[in-house]
Protein backbone atom coordinates (compact mmCIF):
# COMPACT_ATOMS: atom_id res chain seq x y z
CA UNK A 1 0.00 0.00 0.00
CA UNK A 2 1.38 3.35 -1.05
CA UNK A 3 0.74 6.58 0.81
CA UNK A 4 -1.49 8.04 -1.91
CA UNK A 5 -3.88 5.19 -1.13
CA UNK A 6 -3.54 5.96 2.58
CA UNK A 7 -4.43 9.57 1.84
CA UNK A 8 -7.69 8.46 0.19
CA UNK A 9 -8.92 5.86 2.65
CA UNK A 10 -11.17 6.60 5.56
CA UNK A 11 -12.55 4.29 8.25
CA UNK A 12 -15.76 2.86 6.82
CA UNK A 13 -17.34 1.55 10.02
CA UNK A 14 -20.97 2.53 10.41
CA UNK A 15 -21.41 5.51 12.74
CA UNK A 16 -17.80 6.72 12.55
CA UNK A 17 -17.74 10.41 11.63
CA UNK A 18 -14.04 11.24 11.82
CA UNK A 19 -12.52 8.23 10.12
CA UNK A 20 -9.59 10.11 8.56
CA UNK A 21 -6.67 9.77 8.72
CA UNK A 22 -6.24 6.13 9.59
CA UNK A 23 -3.22 5.70 11.85
CA UNK A 24 -0.52 3.72 10.13
CA UNK A 25 1.31 0.87 11.83
CA UNK A 26 4.23 -0.53 9.86
CA UNK A 27 5.82 -3.93 10.35
CA UNK A 28 7.45 -4.30 6.97
CA UNK A 29 7.97 -1.81 4.19
CA UNK A 30 9.68 -1.67 0.82
CA UNK A 31 10.78 1.05 -1.58
CA UNK A 32 10.17 0.76 -5.31
CA UNK A 33 11.52 3.34 -7.68
CA UNK A 34 9.10 4.93 -10.15
CA UNK A 35 9.54 7.72 -12.69
CA UNK A 36 8.87 11.20 -11.38
CA UNK A 37 6.10 13.02 -13.23
CA UNK A 38 6.10 16.72 -12.20
CA UNK A 39 2.72 17.48 -13.85
CA UNK A 40 1.03 14.67 -11.98
CA UNK A 41 2.52 15.82 -8.68
CA UNK A 42 1.40 19.40 -9.30
CA UNK A 43 -2.14 18.25 -10.08
CA UNK A 44 -2.47 15.98 -7.08
CA UNK A 45 -0.79 18.34 -4.58
CA UNK A 46 -3.87 20.47 -3.73
CA UNK A 47 -5.90 17.29 -3.13
CA UNK A 48 -3.48 15.82 -0.61
CA UNK A 49 -4.05 16.10 3.13
CA UNK A 50 -0.52 17.17 3.89
CA UNK A 51 -0.40 16.39 7.57
CA UNK A 52 -1.71 12.87 7.00
CA UNK A 53 1.02 12.32 4.41
CA UNK A 54 3.74 13.68 6.71
CA UNK A 55 2.60 11.49 9.63
CA UNK A 56 2.35 8.41 7.43
CA UNK A 57 5.82 9.00 5.97
CA UNK A 58 7.20 9.31 9.52
CA UNK A 59 5.60 5.94 10.36
CA UNK A 60 7.59 4.57 7.42
CA UNK A 61 10.82 6.08 8.74
CA UNK A 62 11.02 8.86 6.15
CA UNK A 63 11.39 12.23 7.94
CA UNK A 64 12.25 14.44 4.95
CA UNK A 65 8.89 16.10 4.24
CA UNK A 66 8.39 19.60 5.71
CA UNK A 67 5.57 19.93 8.27
CA UNK A 68 3.80 22.50 6.14
CA UNK A 69 3.70 22.78 2.40
CA UNK A 70 2.38 25.34 -0.02
CA UNK A 71 1.98 25.39 -3.81
CA UNK A 72 5.03 27.64 -4.36
CA UNK A 73 7.27 24.80 -3.12
CA UNK A 74 6.34 22.80 -6.22
CA UNK A 75 8.87 24.86 -8.17
CA UNK A 76 11.68 23.27 -6.22
CA UNK A 77 12.94 20.03 -7.73
CA UNK A 78 14.25 18.95 -4.35
CA UNK A 79 10.77 19.28 -2.85
CA UNK A 80 9.18 17.42 -5.77
CA UNK A 81 11.63 14.56 -5.31
CA UNK A 82 10.76 14.19 -1.63
CA UNK A 83 7.02 14.53 -2.26
CA UNK A 84 7.25 11.93 -5.07
CA UNK A 85 9.24 9.54 -2.91
CA UNK A 86 6.83 9.73 0.03
CA UNK A 87 3.67 9.54 -2.06
CA UNK A 88 4.60 6.92 -4.65
CA UNK A 89 7.76 5.02 -3.78
CA UNK A 90 7.18 3.93 -0.19
CA UNK A 91 5.09 0.80 0.25
CA UNK A 92 3.67 -0.73 3.41
CA UNK A 93 3.89 -4.50 2.93
CA UNK A 94 2.77 -5.68 6.37
CA UNK A 95 1.11 -3.65 9.08
CA UNK A 96 -2.23 -2.14 9.91
CA UNK A 97 -4.50 0.86 9.55
CA UNK A 98 -6.14 1.92 12.77
CA UNK A 99 -9.47 3.75 12.92
CA UNK A 100 -8.88 7.05 14.77
CA UNK A 101 -12.30 6.92 16.40
CA UNK A 102 -12.81 3.30 17.43
CA UNK A 103 -9.28 1.88 17.43
CA UNK A 104 -10.41 -0.92 15.12
CA UNK A 105 -7.51 -2.52 13.33
CA UNK A 106 -7.58 -3.04 9.54
CA UNK A 107 -4.69 -5.37 8.69
CA UNK A 108 -2.38 -4.87 5.70
CA UNK A 109 -1.04 -8.12 4.27
CA UNK A 110 1.14 -8.47 1.16
CA UNK A 111 0.61 -4.76 0.58
CA UNK A 112 -3.19 -5.03 0.48
CA UNK A 113 -5.25 -3.28 3.18
CA UNK A 114 -8.23 -5.31 4.32
CA UNK A 115 -11.17 -2.92 4.69
CA UNK A 116 -13.83 -5.63 4.91
CA UNK A 117 -16.29 -5.00 7.71
CA UNK A 118 -17.90 -7.38 10.18
CA UNK A 119 -21.66 -7.74 9.96
CA UNK A 120 -22.26 -5.48 12.96
CA UNK A 121 -20.12 -2.68 11.49
CA UNK A 122 -22.08 -2.26 8.25
CA UNK B 1 -13.08 -0.45 -23.86
CA UNK B 2 -9.97 1.06 -22.35
CA UNK B 3 -8.60 2.12 -25.74
CA UNK B 4 -11.75 4.10 -26.34
CA UNK B 5 -11.51 5.71 -22.90
CA UNK B 6 -7.98 6.85 -23.71
CA UNK B 7 -8.09 7.57 -27.44
CA UNK B 8 -11.50 9.24 -27.69
CA UNK B 9 -11.65 10.97 -24.32
CA UNK B 10 -8.16 11.05 -22.79
CA UNK B 11 -9.53 9.73 -19.51
CA UNK B 12 -6.67 7.33 -18.66
CA UNK B 13 -3.14 8.55 -19.40
CA UNK B 14 -1.59 10.48 -16.50
CA UNK B 15 -4.75 9.99 -14.41
CA UNK B 16 -5.72 8.38 -11.13
CA UNK B 17 -7.89 5.44 -12.18
CA UNK B 18 -9.94 3.19 -9.89
CA UNK B 19 -11.08 -0.26 -11.01
CA UNK B 20 -14.21 -1.19 -9.04
CA UNK B 21 -14.71 -4.94 -8.58
CA UNK B 22 -11.38 -5.45 -10.32
CA UNK B 23 -11.37 -9.27 -10.16
CA UNK B 24 -8.06 -10.42 -11.59
CA UNK B 25 -7.28 -6.85 -12.57
CA UNK B 26 -7.95 -6.80 -16.32
CA UNK B 27 -9.24 -3.23 -16.59
CA UNK B 28 -6.79 -1.86 -14.03
CA UNK B 29 -3.83 -3.48 -15.77
CA UNK B 30 -5.08 -2.18 -19.13
CA UNK B 31 -5.29 1.32 -17.62
CA UNK B 32 -1.73 1.07 -16.35
CA UNK B 33 -0.55 -0.08 -19.78
CA UNK B 34 -2.29 2.93 -21.33
CA UNK B 35 -0.33 5.26 -19.08
CA UNK B 36 -2.51 5.77 -15.99
CA UNK B 37 -0.30 7.34 -13.33
CA UNK B 38 -1.94 5.61 -10.37
CA UNK B 39 -4.31 2.63 -10.51
CA UNK B 40 -6.34 1.37 -7.56
CA UNK B 41 -8.16 -1.95 -7.88
CA UNK B 42 -10.84 -2.82 -5.35
CA UNK B 43 -12.48 -6.20 -4.86
CA UNK B 44 -14.27 -8.19 -2.18
CA UNK B 45 -12.47 -11.42 -3.13
CA UNK B 46 -8.96 -11.79 -1.72
CA UNK B 47 -8.01 -14.55 -4.15
CA UNK B 48 -8.95 -12.34 -7.09
CA UNK B 49 -6.74 -9.60 -5.62
CA UNK B 50 -3.78 -11.95 -5.34
CA UNK B 51 -4.24 -12.94 -8.97
CA UNK B 52 -4.50 -9.25 -9.91
CA UNK B 53 -1.26 -8.55 -8.10
CA UNK B 54 0.50 -11.42 -9.94
CA UNK B 55 -0.93 -10.34 -13.31
CA UNK B 56 0.35 -6.82 -12.76
CA UNK B 57 3.82 -7.89 -11.66
CA UNK B 58 4.10 -10.26 -14.66
CA UNK B 59 3.84 -7.15 -16.81
CA UNK B 60 6.14 -5.20 -14.47
CA UNK B 61 3.30 -2.89 -13.54
CA UNK B 62 2.52 -1.72 -10.06
CA UNK B 63 -1.15 -1.42 -9.27
CA UNK B 64 -2.58 -0.64 -5.84
CA UNK B 65 -5.13 -3.00 -4.37
CA UNK B 66 -7.73 -2.67 -1.64
CA UNK B 67 -9.74 -5.55 -0.19
CA UNK B 68 -13.17 -4.04 0.29
CA UNK B 69 -16.84 -4.35 -0.57
CA UNK B 70 -17.64 -1.52 -3.00
CA UNK B 71 -20.88 -0.89 -1.12
CA UNK B 72 -18.90 -0.10 2.05
CA UNK B 73 -16.04 1.78 0.46
CA UNK B 74 -15.43 5.07 2.17
CA UNK B 75 -12.99 7.66 0.97
CA UNK B 76 -11.95 10.85 2.60
CA UNK B 77 -14.38 13.69 2.12
CA UNK B 78 -12.47 16.04 -0.06
CA UNK B 79 -12.92 19.37 1.58
CA UNK B 80 -10.41 21.32 3.57
CA UNK B 81 -11.06 23.97 6.14
CA UNK B 82 -9.35 27.19 5.21
CA UNK B 83 -8.57 28.62 8.60
CA UNK B 84 -6.96 31.83 7.44
CA UNK B 85 -10.03 33.24 5.76
CA UNK B 86 -12.95 34.71 7.58
CA UNK B 87 -15.66 33.56 7.67
CA UNK B 88 -14.34 30.04 7.56
CA UNK B 89 -14.70 28.65 4.06
CA UNK B 90 -15.07 25.05 3.14
CA UNK B 91 -13.00 24.57 0.04
CA UNK B 92 -13.74 21.68 -2.27
CA UNK B 93 -10.30 20.60 -3.37
CA UNK B 94 -11.58 18.09 -5.88
CA UNK B 95 -11.81 14.36 -5.89
CA UNK B 96 -8.64 12.26 -5.86
CA UNK B 97 -9.86 9.77 -8.47
CA UNK B 98 -10.21 11.01 -12.03
CA UNK B 99 -11.72 7.99 -13.72
CA UNK B 100 -13.51 4.82 -12.56
CA UNK B 101 -13.52 1.78 -14.83
CA UNK B 102 -15.61 -1.25 -13.98
CA UNK B 103 -17.28 -4.41 -15.15
CA UNK B 104 -19.79 -4.74 -12.30
CA UNK B 105 -21.83 -7.81 -11.44
CA UNK B 106 -24.88 -7.45 -13.67
CA UNK B 107 -27.35 -7.96 -10.89
CA UNK B 108 -29.06 -10.92 -12.48
CA UNK B 109 -28.71 -12.79 -9.23
CA UNK B 110 -28.85 -9.95 -6.76
CA UNK B 111 -31.01 -7.29 -8.34
CA UNK B 112 -29.44 -3.90 -8.74
CA UNK B 113 -25.89 -4.69 -7.68
CA UNK B 114 -24.58 -3.04 -10.85
CA UNK B 115 -26.39 0.12 -9.79
CA UNK B 116 -24.79 -0.06 -6.32
CA UNK B 117 -21.43 0.02 -8.09
CA UNK B 118 -22.52 2.88 -10.33
CA UNK B 119 -23.69 5.12 -7.52
CA UNK B 120 -20.41 4.54 -5.65
CA UNK B 121 -18.37 5.22 -8.80
CA UNK B 122 -20.15 8.48 -9.58
CA UNK B 123 -19.40 9.66 -6.05
CA UNK B 124 -15.63 9.23 -6.27
CA UNK B 125 -14.83 10.02 -9.91
CA UNK B 126 -14.17 13.60 -10.97
CA UNK B 127 -13.96 13.04 -14.70
CA UNK B 128 -15.66 9.91 -16.03
CA UNK B 129 -17.03 6.47 -15.22
CA UNK B 130 -16.80 3.63 -17.74
CA UNK B 131 -19.06 0.71 -17.04
CA UNK B 132 -20.76 -2.30 -18.62
CA UNK B 133 -24.47 -2.99 -18.15
CA UNK B 134 -26.91 -5.37 -19.80
CA UNK B 135 -28.51 -3.82 -22.88
CA UNK B 136 -31.92 -4.95 -21.63
CA UNK B 137 -31.56 -2.47 -18.75
CA UNK B 138 -30.49 0.49 -20.92
CA UNK B 139 -33.45 2.79 -20.21
CA UNK B 140 -33.34 2.07 -16.50
CA UNK B 141 -29.59 2.72 -16.30
CA UNK B 142 -29.89 6.03 -18.14
CA UNK B 143 -32.83 7.26 -16.09
CA UNK B 144 -31.33 6.25 -12.75
CA UNK B 145 -27.90 7.71 -13.53
CA UNK B 146 -29.25 11.09 -14.63
CA UNK B 147 -32.14 11.49 -12.23
CA UNK B 148 -31.11 9.67 -9.04
CA UNK B 149 -27.30 9.73 -9.19
CA UNK B 150 -26.99 13.26 -10.64
CA UNK B 151 -24.77 12.26 -13.55
CA UNK B 152 -24.23 15.13 -16.01
CA UNK B 153 -24.33 12.75 -18.94
CA UNK B 154 -24.85 9.05 -19.62
CA UNK B 155 -24.02 7.69 -23.06
CA UNK B 156 -23.78 4.25 -24.59
CA UNK B 157 -20.52 4.11 -26.53
CA UNK B 158 -21.10 0.69 -28.09
CA UNK B 159 -22.92 -2.60 -27.72
CA UNK B 160 -20.97 -5.77 -27.07
CA UNK B 161 -21.90 -9.43 -26.89
CA UNK B 162 -20.84 -11.52 -23.92
CA UNK B 163 -20.70 -15.30 -23.99
CA UNK B 164 -21.25 -16.42 -20.44
CA UNK B 165 -20.34 -20.06 -19.91
CA UNK B 166 -22.01 -22.11 -17.20
CA UNK B 167 -19.72 -21.27 -14.29
CA UNK B 168 -21.77 -21.38 -11.15
CA UNK B 169 -24.31 -23.83 -9.74
CA UNK B 170 -27.00 -21.17 -9.97
CA UNK B 171 -26.48 -20.90 -13.74
CA UNK B 172 -29.39 -22.85 -15.20
CA UNK B 173 -28.47 -22.80 -18.87
CA UNK B 174 -25.35 -24.27 -20.39
CA UNK B 175 -24.20 -21.04 -21.98
CA UNK B 176 -25.87 -17.72 -22.60
CA UNK B 177 -25.11 -14.97 -25.02
CA UNK B 178 -26.06 -11.57 -23.67
CA UNK B 179 -25.96 -8.09 -25.12
CA UNK B 180 -23.99 -5.60 -23.03
CA UNK B 181 -23.61 -1.83 -23.34
CA UNK B 182 -20.39 0.06 -22.74
CA UNK B 183 -21.34 3.30 -21.00
CA UNK B 184 -19.52 6.53 -20.30
CA UNK B 185 -20.95 8.62 -17.49
CA UNK B 186 -19.84 12.09 -16.50
CA UNK B 187 -20.36 12.68 -12.77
Amino acid sequence: MRLLTHNMLSSNIKGVTNGFPLRLQVEKSVEKEVDLNPDFLKNIFPKIEWKALVDASHALGYPELPDDAEPSMLDSHDFLKKFHHALLELHVEEGALICPETGRNFPINKGIPNMLLHEDEV
Amino acid sequence: MMFQAQNSFGDISGKVVADFGCGCGTLGVASALLGAEYVVGIDIDSQALETASLNASDLELDINLIWCDIKNLKWRVNVKFELFLYPMYLIDVGKMVDTVVMNPPFGTRKKGSDMDFLVAALKVASQAVYSLHKTSTRDHVKRTALRDFNAKSADVLCELRFDVPQMYKFHKKKEVDIAVDLWRFVP
